[in-house]
Parts: structure tokens; C-alpha cells; sequence
């Protein structure tokens, strides 16, 4: 981190917009992040006077806690805004709600939310610095990269590996994002999922559609599990958990027909003994927790160069 | 006896099949005569050189959103901005609140349009009661009270026996049901034209089947049950092939689009603008060349407007809550001059007579032409003259376009509302109500 190299862009809103060198200044970035996470003191000064807020429109444990650790490593303030107790439950448009913040002083807004663009919407109207932390079903940046930093870190070089994307490709942000970066970096990406939730038009974004997870997983070098919502049942997209974790779940029966390195992820939190099994989601193939500790390797490095090297204020 | 001569302008008038310059004579607020040239004593004479002389345009939808959404558009503004636009003539649909589904706020309408209107104004009355799809209206009673047509319009008819009864108790009256053909269940959440692209930007869809199948089954209600049938603002390949398809089969039908259908792709929703945001939403760039070539060969009858005026408010927001609907009586001429003459996709006369002698016929309003005897309404044209479309000087109370700063030809320069000047070398006259 001697040379203070940055992304010229305000904000981070999603991989689509990301050009292939910054998707690779973010990962080299990570790395040194990373190793900066592993020190017995994991703490640097370049961040010091930063403010960065999280705002919330929807729960998050995970994302929110390691936006929090990466921006401790990185010694800036963190203010958490809780949507209970904000006055977006009074009626105040997200416009009025992120002026309000940053005229408190901010220089980063990390927000989540239900509605695609939402973030896009914010990042247009505020100064600050506007980082996507999940927007709707479009897209989820942090997690895809943190997703490609952990491939790599697996499988090198990802230009032709085929990576499964599997489940509700329809309303995941986290595919999306996935598929926008991998693509860019030039690996084969085959979604598998049942028809009800593959959206119209996918195979535009550069992948393959498939239904038939045996078929698929022979060759796959990395699966990325989905989460499914059960409330999409509801809504009819699917008949029953049963039958969708029979044809779509990751268990140990269907990883026999997987080549013995393949690498098993998933962005969590998991429904164990739906989309993947205990058996898998803990075995030798699984690199979830992984996922998680890069997380704030590389939250950290989209703070550090979104942030660094611009004047609070 | 008043008297004006619009002199040597270019005159267009489907009606009359007429198209080259002549002298029209205004005398106490009717058109007293069209000929090469006139010579009255004491006529206020109006220099048309180079100008386009139309009937006054008719709109057969638009959205004045009054009584209750004042803080969109009211009478007073919207007949303002109709007259701007060059329409002497606005249908306005019946998703008011209250809804325009009882005589007493039909009255209301034309009321306070005759007081504080700039143009001629007439309501369409509810299809249902509350727009709720459930039970018919008062069609007779609003008739009565000055409605010339039926509509839901903002909301489908979901129940294919409430259609057919609408269609079939019309019969007694002539008068059509306009249709908003959309199968809510199908377009459900959705947001945006479902396709790569909505998948792109992780917004909801609306498939283009939501709105055909509706086009198909209101086609095939009409064939088996009579009545009178006319689509709203159709915006896909397949329905205008649905439409063509039944009118060579003898179905009576006809059907409009709008503006914006004929001009802007689903791109134009990109970065998340909410201007763009319309229903039926902006389609592909197929569906713009099948709507052109559905205007071209008469499967599309008329362009309407679909004006529909909405305060910042409700556009400044997140993409999936902000409203449908876009303002379009300022723009319409200029881009159907622009996208559509200019591009000789249209005659001047096929554009100008989808803008007025057909929707006027269709409504069996006496609009739409300048035959000897008609009302003067009358609109003066510079087809030449290059506008820049800038939302703030609009006289509509809302400004939610996706055309602002769009660069057309074509600017109104007067509107005559039954011999009176509304608008004056492009302005309107401010001691006018």
C-alpha cells in the first residue's frame, strides 16, 4: 500500500459498471487488506477522521458487521443507521434521508435496500461516496467480489472455469453480481435453477441456463449455492421445499458426481438441508466461512480506495 | 361580426381532403370559408406564410387529474398545456378522485371546464363503479350528464364477464369502451418492459403478453358480443398484429398509441429514470418499428397522448414506487411532426388526420375539421422552427417527460378555440378565464 493507486469513481454501485482493471486494483487490494487483517494489531491509520454510515432498509448481520470490522481496520468512525428507529418510518423519502446525512458530515453512505437503483438514486443526489451494499434483485458488488477474491484464491486464474451458479437466479443480487464479474474476468458461467426463477433474457448477460444440476456439476470447477427464500413458495415459483431441495440442493449424493476439487460456496445465511446440506456446507469442499473473513478484506479495500486520498469534507 | 383571415398558409384538413395553401375566414367564432384566397373588409388577417394551418388537434386521452390531484394538474392547467400543445379538444379519463363514475362528477368536469378551461373538454366516464371492475356504472345517466365514452382507463377490466357486459349494455348507447388492456396478474410488481434488459438492472418485469392477451380476448369479446371497442395506447408488435388480424376480419375495432411508443425503447429507462417510467411501459426496439409500420398501414387509427401528469414527488423516488405516466400534450405534435412526417413514415395528412378527424369521428365529436360551419378551432404551425423541449416552461403543472432538452421540430404558434385565441405567437393569452 506504498502507492496510493484509487478508483476514480464515487461510488460503488455494482460490478456491471466496473471496468476489468478496477475489478483487479479492488482483488490486489483485498490481498494486502487481508494481510493487514491477519497482524496481531489489525489496524491502520489510513482511514482516520473518515465517516462512514451504514444505512439499512433491509436485516443484514453479516454484510453490515464486516462493512463495520473493515472500516475499524481501516480506523474509520462507522455510524449504523437502524431503520426501526429512523424517520424513514415518518415518511422521509431516501432523497431526504441521505442529504440529512451527509450534511452530518459523512464521507461514505453504504446502503441496502429492498428496490433495485436504490443506492443509484442516492449516489446521484449526495456528494458522498455511495457503496451498494445489496440493492433489490439487481446487485450486491461486496459480495461478488468478495465471492471472485475467494475463487481466485482456490482456483488461480478464473478465464474458463466453469463456475455453477445455483438456484433463485430471478431475484438474487448476488447472482447478478457474480455473473457481471465473472464474465468480465473470462470464466464459463452456467446458471441452474428451476425455469420459474430464471429471468427472461439472462442469457444476454453472456451465460448459460440449465435445469439439470447432475448433468452440470461433472465438470464444474466452483458451484456457488444460492439461498432460497421460502416466502418465493408462497408466491408459487416453486411446489414445495422437498421438491426443490430434491432437484436443486447441494448434497452429499450429488457432490459424488463433482470433481474432488470442486470448490462449494455460498453467500449465507444458508438454510441447512434446503439449498445445500450440513454434510456439504461443513465438508473438505465448502469454503463459506472463507468467504466470510474475505468479506472484510475486501470491504476494506473498496473503503480504502473509494475513500483514501479525498478530503473529509 | 368578429372576423379573421388566416392567410396563405399551408391548410391540412383530412376531412375536406385538403392539403395547400388557402385563406380560411373566421366570422363569429365559426369557419365561414376556405378558398385561395379571401379579401373581407375589416377582418383581423393573420400572416400564415410558410405556416401549417390544422384543425384544432383532439385528444382522446388525457389525464387532467381533477377533482383530487390538484398537485398534479388541474382543469385550468391541464386545458393550458392541451392548448400549448395545439389540442382544442381533450378526452379526459375517469381515475380521477373521485372517480368519474356518477353524473354529479361528470358535471363537475364539464362545470368547471366551461369556467376555467381554455379548451374544449369531455369527460369519459367510468366503465365500473369505483374503476373496481366489479359493477357497471351509470353509463346511461353519465351520458346524460356529457360523457362520450367509457373507460377504466389506469386499470384493466380484469373479469371477462364484466367486459362483456360493458360491451354489450354500450350497444344500446353507441358509444365505445376503451379498453387498458393489461392482465394484472401477469404484470404484477413489474416495473419496466420485461426482457435482457429488465434482468440487467434487477428491476421487475412486465411482459408484452400482458398487454396482447388482454388486446386478444377484448377483440374476441367484441366479435362475439358487439359493442364498440376502441384500445388504449398500445405498445407491442403483437398487439398491432392482433389488431390488424381482426380488422381483416371484419371486427370493429380500433386502437391508438401514443407518442412515446413510437419514439423511445426500454433504453431510455436506463440510470434508473423515472420519467421514462410509463404503462404499458416503453418496449423494444421491434416493437417501435411494428408501431410505426401499424400507424403506416391504418391498424393504428389515432395518436393519443395518454397525458398523465405527476408531481415530483412521486417521480423523485426509487424506480419500482415511483408512478406511471408521463405528461405528453406539449410534446405530441413536435414528435409526431419529427419522428413520424419528417421521417416519411407519415403524410403530413395521414399524421394531422390521426390527430384529429379520426379520434374526433370516433367519439362522433363535431371536431376535427374546418368545414364551412364548423367551430373555429384552428391551430397555426412553424413545422420548421427547431424547439429545444424544456419541462419548466411547460403550462402543465408537472414535469415528468423523458424528452426534456430533446431537440424537435414543429412549434404551435396559435391555438383558436372556436374563434378565439388562446395562444398567441406561442403564448398563451394570459387574460383568457
Amino acid at each position: 500500500m506504498n502507492k496510493v493507486k484509487t478508483i476514480a469513481k464515487k461510488d460503488l454501485l455494482g460490478l456491471k459498471d466496473l471496468s476489468i482493471s478496477e475489478i483487479k486494483l479492488i482483488l490486489n487490494t483485498a490481498r494486502s487488506m487481508k494481510e493487514v487483517a491477519a497482524r496481531p494489531i489489525p489496524k491502520v491509520p489510513t482511514l482516520l477522521a473518515k465517516h462512514i454510515i451504514t444505512l439499512f432498509y433491509e436485516p443484514s448481520t453479516r454484510t453490515r458487521t464486516s462493512f463495520n470490522m473493515a472500516a475499524k481496520i481501516l480506523s474509520a468512525n462507522v455510524t449504523n443507521v437502524a431503520i426501526s428507529s429512523s424517520s424513514v418510518s415518518k415518511g422521509e423519502n431516501l432523497i431526504d434521508t441521505v442529504k440529512n446525512l451527509e450534511v452530518m458530515g459523512c464521507d461514505a453512505i453504504i446502503i441496502r435496500h429492498s428496490m433495485g437503483g436504490a443506492p443509484h438514486l442516492a449516489a446521484k443526489n449526495c456528494q458522498s461516496s455511495v457503496i451498494n451494499a445489496g440493492d433489490g434483485f439487481n446487485e450486491h458488488p461486496t459480495q461478488g467480489l468478495l465471492d471472485i477474491f475467494t475463487m481466485q484464491e482456490k482456483k488461480g486464474d478464473l478465464k474458463n472455469k466453469k463456475v455453477l451458479i445455483v438456484g433463485d437466479i430471478a431475484h438474487s443480487r448476488v447472482a447478478r453480481s457474480n455473473i457481471w464479474g465473472l464474465k468480465k474476468l473470462g470464466a464459463e458461467v452456467v446458471v441452474v435453477g428451476p425455469p420459474t426463477m430464471i429471468p427472461v433474457g439472462l442469457e444476454a448477460m453472456g451465460v448459460r441456463v440449465s435445469c439439470d444440476f447432475d448433468a452440470e456439476i461433472r465438470d464444474a470447477d466452483i458451484i456457488n449455492m444460492l439461498r432460497i427464500q421460502k416466502e418465493r413458495q408462497e408466491k408459487g415459483l416453486f411446489p414445495s421445499i422437498e421438491e426443490y431441495a430434491k432437484l436443486f440442493g447441494l448434497n452429499a449424493e450429488r457432490m459424488k458426481k463433482a470433481p474432488k476439487d470442486v470448490v462449494v460456496m455460498h453467500p449465507g445465511p444458508i438454510n441447512r438441508g434446503i439449498e445445500i446440506t450440513s454434510e456439504v456446507a461443513d465438508g473438505s469442499n465448502n469454503v463459506i466461512l472463507e468467504q466470510v473473513t474475505n468479506g472484510v478484506a475486501v470491504r476494506a479495500a473498496i473503503l480504502f480506495l473509494l475513500l483514501s486520498g479525498k478530503n473529509s469534507d | 361580426m368578429a372576423k379573421i383571415i388566416i392567410k396563405n398558409g399551408l391548410v391540412v384538413d383530412p376531412a375536406q381532403k385538403i392539403s395547400a395553401i388557402m385563406d380560411i375566414l373566421i366570422v363569429d367564432g365559426k369557419i365561414a370559408k376556405i378558398a385561395k384566397t379571401i379579401r373581407v373588409s375589416g377582418a383581423k388577417i393573420i400572416n400564415a406564410i410558410g405556416l401549417l394551418v390544422l384543425p384544432g388537434l383532439v385528444d382522446l386521452h388525457t389525464h387532467l387529474r381533477d377533482p383530487g390531484q390538484s398537485e398534479k394538474e388541474t382543469i385550468a392547467t391541464g386545458t393550458k398545456a392541451a392548448a400549448k400543445g395545439g389540442f382544442t379538444s381533450i378526452c379526459c379519463m375517469a381515475n380521477t378522485n373521485p372517480p368519474a363514475d356518477s353524473p354529479a362528477v361528470v358535471r363537475y368536469i364539464k362545470d368547471k371546464a366551461a369556467s376555467q378551461g381554455v379548451v374544449n373538454v369531455y369527460p369519459i366516464a367510468a366503465v365500473t363503479k369505483g374503476l373496481r371492475g366489479e359493477l357497471l356504472a351509470e353509463m346511461g345517466l353519465n351520458l346524460q350528464a356529457g360523457a362520450v365514452a367509457f373507460s377504466d382507463d389506469g386499470r384493466p377490466i380484469m373479469d371477462a364477464r364484466i367486459m362483456r357486459l360493458a360491451l354489450e349494455y354500450s350497444r344500446q348507447f353507441g358509444v365505445p369502451i376503451i379498453a387498458h388492456c393489461e392482465e394484472a396478474n401477469l404484470a404484477k410488481d413489474g416495473v419496466m418492459n420485461e426482457g435482457a434488459l429488465s434482468t440487467a438492472m434487477g428491476l421487475p418485469g412486465i411482459p408484452a403478453l400482458a398487454e396482447e392477451l388482454m388486446v386478444a380476448r377484448d377483440i374476441r369479446l367484441v366479435k362475439e358480443y358487439g359493442g364498440s371497442l376502441h384500445i388504449a395506447h398500445i405498445s407491442t408488435a403483437r398487439s398491432v398484429d392482433l389488431v390488424r388480424q381482426a380488422k381483416k376480419q371484419g371486427i370493429s375495432v380500433t386502437c391508438e398509441t401514443c407518442p412515446h411508443y413510437f419514439t423511445l425503447t426500454e433504453a431510455a429507462v436506463n440510470n434508473y429514470n423515472t420519467n421514462a417510467k410509463v404503462n404499458p411501459p416503453l418496449r423494444t426496439e421491434a416493437d417501435v418499428k411494428a408501431i410505426k409500420r401499424g400507424l403506416k398501414d391504418g391498424t393504428i387509427d389515432i395518436i393519443a397522448t395518454d397525458h398523465a401528469p405527476h408531481n415530483i414527488e412521486l417521480k423523485d423516488i426509487e424506480f419500482n414506487s415511483a408512478a406511471f405516466g408521463m405528461v405528453g400534450l406539449e410534446t405530441a405534435l413536435p414528435l409526431v411532426l419529427t419522428e413520424l412526417v419528417n421521417t416519411k413514415i407519415l403524410s403530413l395528412s395521414q399524421a394531422i388526420e390521426k390527430l384529429t378527424l379520426v379520434p374526433a369521428r370516433r367519439l362522433k365529436l363535431d371536431k376535427g375539421t374546418l368545414m364551412v360551419g364548423a367551430e373555429a378551432d384552428v391551430v397555426i404551425v412553424d413545422p420548421r422552427v427547431q424547439i429545444k423541449v424544456e419541462p419548466s416552461e411547460f403550462a402543465s403543472k408537472s414535469h415528468n417527460t423523458p424528452f426534456a432538452g430533446r431537440a424537435l421540430y414543429g412549434k404551435v404558434l396559435f391555438t383558436v378555440v372556436g374563434g378565439k385565441f388562446v395562444v398567441t405567437n406561442g403564448q398563451l393569452v394570459s387574460n383568457d378565464k
